[in-house]
């Protein structure tokens, strides 16, 4: 294990910036979808253009989600290569943490709120 | 994974490396300052976690669509977005050394950067002069606290921005520069990411509601 570390450092000249830079093309792509990532939900936020809320909801958060994964790649350079694929793995660990984290709280805070007891039966019971 | 490297002469096995081999300067500065924007990610999460949760919660105060301005909030997503394109840019004339050039796309992003926390804080100006305070609801606290760590942020990110235009004017696009003009990178776009999730579930669910 040692000794291939040892290896790949020796001939990894690549190490130093080990991050993969952008050319013109791929920004103006990635700005470009972004553009039109984010025109889309305002629209239809605006607009009402879809017929139910729930489903307006979910489509701009939907577009919320690509939007991220498009500028992770073409602004954020994001791939599984750099840094030796440490940046994936911490990126990947972020991930699981802000999921747990985030559903945890809206799942666990829901269902407080809605079983909690409601104030006037509270002062009832003293 | 103990593997024996480096047998020394007398045949006796050694297990580590006795020194750490060299590295040249600043070889983990962008996993070093990739893992600091996850951290930075945990805190934006917990934010939007509060703000999921008490964002429904008024106190019989303004909602969301009693508040928010979306062609104004949409002016705002433009400027975030162009200043991330700017400073693609100002990466790409960087790496063709072009100094004036980078010099002017960073700028350029420095512009629009103002001009989103400009608007930002006339949004909060105008929603606290019609008493939409941090005070008024948990529906409000969590959104100054969340939208307010952003554009905190974005405000360091300027500030940090021209702190680099001064490095780069002193001292030209020398190794050390490009690397932090790299780090400055990578933050500016983050902020960017997180503003998505901002205008989204805020700004559009919260009309939306």
């Amino acid at each position: 294990m040692n000794t291939d570390t040892h290896a790949a450092h020796a001939g990894d000249h690549h190490h130093g910036d080990g991050h993969s830079h952008g050319t013109f093309s791929s920004y103006m792509l990635g700005f470009v979808l972004s553009v039109v990532l984010t025109a889309i939900p305002f629209w239809l936020v605006m607009s009402g253009t879809l017929p139910s809320k729930q489903i307006t909801a979910l489509v701009i958060m939907a577009f919320a989600v690509v939007q991220i994964v498009v500028h992770m790649i073409y602004f954020l350079h994001m791939n599984t290569k750099s840094e030796n694929g440490w940046s994936m793995m911490a990126l990947i660990f972020t991930i699981v943490m802000v999921v747990i984290a985030l559903s945890g709280s809206l799942w666990v805070m829901n269902h407080l709120n809605s079983n909690m007891m409601p104030m006037h039966q509270m002062s009832g019971m003293k | 994974m103990t593997v024996a490297v480096n047998p020394s002469q007398t045949g006796e096995p050694v297990f580590y490396l006795a020194d750490e081999h060299p590295h040249p300067e600043g070889y983990s500065t962008s996993l070093g300052f990739w893992i600091y924007l996850m951290s930075d990610c945990l805190i934006f999460a917990m934010l939007f976690a509060a703000f999921g949760v008490l964002g429904a919660n008024y106190a019989a105060g303004p909602a969301p669509k009693d508040l928010f301005d979306l062609d104004l909030v949409a002016v705002n997503t433009s400027m975030l977005l162009l200043s991330s394109i700017t400073y693609g840019f100002a990466m790409l004339t960087m790496q063709q050394n072009k100094i004036a050039q980078t010099q002017m796309w960073l700028a350029i992003t420095g512009l629009f950067g103002l001009a989103f926390i400009g608007i930002e804080l006339t949004e909060f100006a105008h929603m606290i002069h019609e008493g939409a305070t941090p005070q008024r609801s948990a529906f409000l606290s969590a959104f100054f606290t969340l939208v307010g760590t952003h554009g905190l942020h974005v405000s360091c990110g300027l500030i940090w921005l021209v702190t680099l235009m001064v490095q780069v004017w002193k001292f030209g696009l020398i190794e050390a520069n490009r690397r932090r003009l790299m780090c400055l990178s990578m933050f500016w776009h983050f902020l960017d990411v997180v503003w998505i999730g901002v205008f989204t579930f805020v700004y559009l669910l919260g009309v939306l509601r």
